[in-house]
């Protein structure tokens, strides 16, 4: 039997502020030197975090009633739609959903400008009924204005992505960057050893209730991630090699900031949301700490062709190669570049580290765990559709 | 293909006939332009400000016609402008970056931009999924060359 540790003995250190905590580049650096049984007993917590494009994100929104009271069945916020079937005047706001009118301007944005404290306008339609009948207002809302205002995004923070390239002859422009023809270059999104799901691949100590670091703020993980797939091909160290797991998170859209949640626009794509993450993973017994201490030359990832139908399979490649700035793709340089901010998953990180050591984040053991042995379903079309 | 737009300032020859030449210019090689300014002084040299949208063959074809027929073409350069401040340092804009003015700092994983190494293909504006690159013509040039 090696060194065990109980969260509640993790959570005693923390209390006392003798929690010893590293950033998972940190324990990768200290594992070349110590092992695992030994860096289970100097370290407590290991953080991890990630600052890239989510796209399964949004928000729930509460305005409040009016009087007389509405039933809002059609909704936008500065002409982005959002989501009208949710009772009177809640909705959900889809990071993704655009403004007809001006497609750079979506959820995200919107998103954006309610924690950076500016007023949106609410435009609202509905039938009228005995019970609620105002059938339109058009008014301006912030986020101080309304009840609650819930980030709320069912699919973040992926175990590793796929490295995206492109072999054809046209330029494409895709959310994994622009991809300039004849495989000039290779844009991959992860942040490697600091990833939160590569850092506890069998996701041991994430689960539903795990409190975490969100976009500024303290979040929780509260079920799996949508397309949450357990059953790509694992490398010798225990790694997917490509996009496999995911969690679905939660926390107060009020608490946030914009430093930790971005609107873009990809061109020729579409809107999306830069999200914040960070997941401490705590030390419990040697097979975490050897977990934690995976390093970039050990996470493996595969490298799509996303220039051709079906994204055919090109080859593979570590993060320790992607990072250093050219890849080899079947005997040919390649530059790469990254589209996810590492040095933004390294500030939450340290301060997730930081917030740990000052007592004021403490670790959570899960209420539920993930479900394993899951793969993916594909969409049948019975009616014919259009290329 | 796609039209580029670029400004030049051209320096007619006294006498040239400027009409038939840029006449030539939209007939042959499907030149658009515009004149944003122009110092005509009869029996002197005229100069013009002038805006060209053409495919990026033809532009310099029809650049080729003009200095052969002894008129001066300065091209005036164009800038990229970026709004530093709201950089998040993904990295998109590195990718397609070929000069290596856009660079990501592998200690540190932060952007550099040298505007020494930029030759504004564009092709960053594009991939900045914070919308932070512009190209824009130098504003204080075209005073200074039309009137020396
Ligand atoms: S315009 Fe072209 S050369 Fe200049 S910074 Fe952008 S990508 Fe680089
Ligand atoms: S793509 Fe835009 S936000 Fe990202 S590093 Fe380049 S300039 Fe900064």
């Amino acid at each position: 039997m090696g060194f065990k540790k109980s969260y509640e003995e993790i959570n005693e250190k923390i209390r006392s502020g003798k929690a010893v905590v590293l950033t998972a580049e940190e324990v990768s650096a200290m594992a070349l030197e110590l092992s695992p049984s030994e860096i289970v007993k100097r370290v407590d917590v290991v953080t991890t975090g990630t600052f890239g494009a989510m796209c399964s994100s949004g928000a729930i929104l509460n305005f409040g009633h009016t009087t007389p009271p509405m039933r809002m069945e059609r909704m936008t916020l500065n002409g982005v739609p959002c989501h009208g079937g949710l009772a009177a005047v809640d909705t959900y706001l889809g990071a993704t959903s655009e403004n007809p009118e001006n497609i750079r301007y979506g959820g995200a944005n919107v998103i954006q400008d309610l924690i950076e404290n500016k007023e949106v306008e609410l435009e609202a339609w509905g039938k009228g009924t005995d019970c609620y009948p105002r059938k339109y207002i058009k008014t301006k809302i912030s986020l101080e204005t309304i009840n609650e205002a819930t980030l709320f995004n069912p699919r973040n923070a992926y175990q590793n992505y796929n490295v995206a390239t492109n072999t054809t002859s046209k330029i494409k422009y895709t959310y994994m960057g622009t991809l300039l023809p004849g495989m000039k270059n290779a844009n991959y999104s992860t942040a490697g050893e600091l990833s939160p799901l590569l850092n506890d691949p069998e996701m041991r100590t994430i689960g539903i209730g795990t409190r975490i670091f969100l976009g500024g703020t303290v979040g929780y993980v509260v079920w799996p991630g949508t397309q949450f797939n357990t059953s790509k091909e694992k490398n010798e160290y225990g790694i997917p090699m490509s996009n496999a797991a995911t969690i679905a998170v939660i926390g107060n859209l009020k608490e946030m900031n914009s430093n930790f949640l971005r609107a873009a626009y990809y061109e020729k794509y579409g809107v999306s949301l830069f999200v914040g993450i960070g997941i401490p993973i705590p030390m419990l017994d040697e097979d975490m700490a050897h977990r934690v201490s995976i390093r970039n030359e050990q996470i493996e990832t595969s490298i799509l062709d996303y220039g051709s139908a079906g994204s055919p399979y090109l080859g593979k490649t570590n993060y320790a190669e992607l990072q250093s700035g050219e890849i080899n793709i079947n005997g040919k340089k390649v530059r790469t570049a990254p589209v996810a901010s590492l040095q933004k998953a390294r500030e939450i990180a340290d301060l997730l580290k930081k917030s740990i050591q000052s007592g004021k984040f403490e670790l959570t053991c899960p209420v539920g765990m993930f479900p394993t042995g899951t793969s993916l379903k594909k969409l049948f079309e019975t009616e014919g559709g259009e290329q | 293909m796609k039209e580029i737009t670029r400004r030049y300032v051209m320096k007619f020859p006294p006498q040239s006939a400027d009409k038939a030449l840029t006449y030539k210019l939209i007939k042959e090689y499907d030149i658009k332009f515009s004149i944003l300014k122009a110092e005509v002084r009869p029996g002197h040299t005229g100069s013009l400000l002038l805006e060209l949208e053409a495919l990026p063959e033809n532009m310099q074809k029809g650049i080729e016609y003009l200095e052969a027929n002894s008129v001066v073409c300065e091209p005036l350069g164009k800038k990229i402008k970026f709004e530093a401040g709201k950089c998040i340092n993904c990295g998109n804009c590195t990718g397609v970056c070929f000069t290596g003015a856009l660079t990501m700092d592998r200690e540190k994983w932060e952007l550099n931009f040298d505007p020494e190494l930029c030759v504004v293909c564009e092709l960053c504006i594009a991939a900045c999924p914070m919308n932070l690159f512009d190209s824009s013509f130098h504003e204080e040039e075209p005073e200074a060359i039309l009137n020396n």
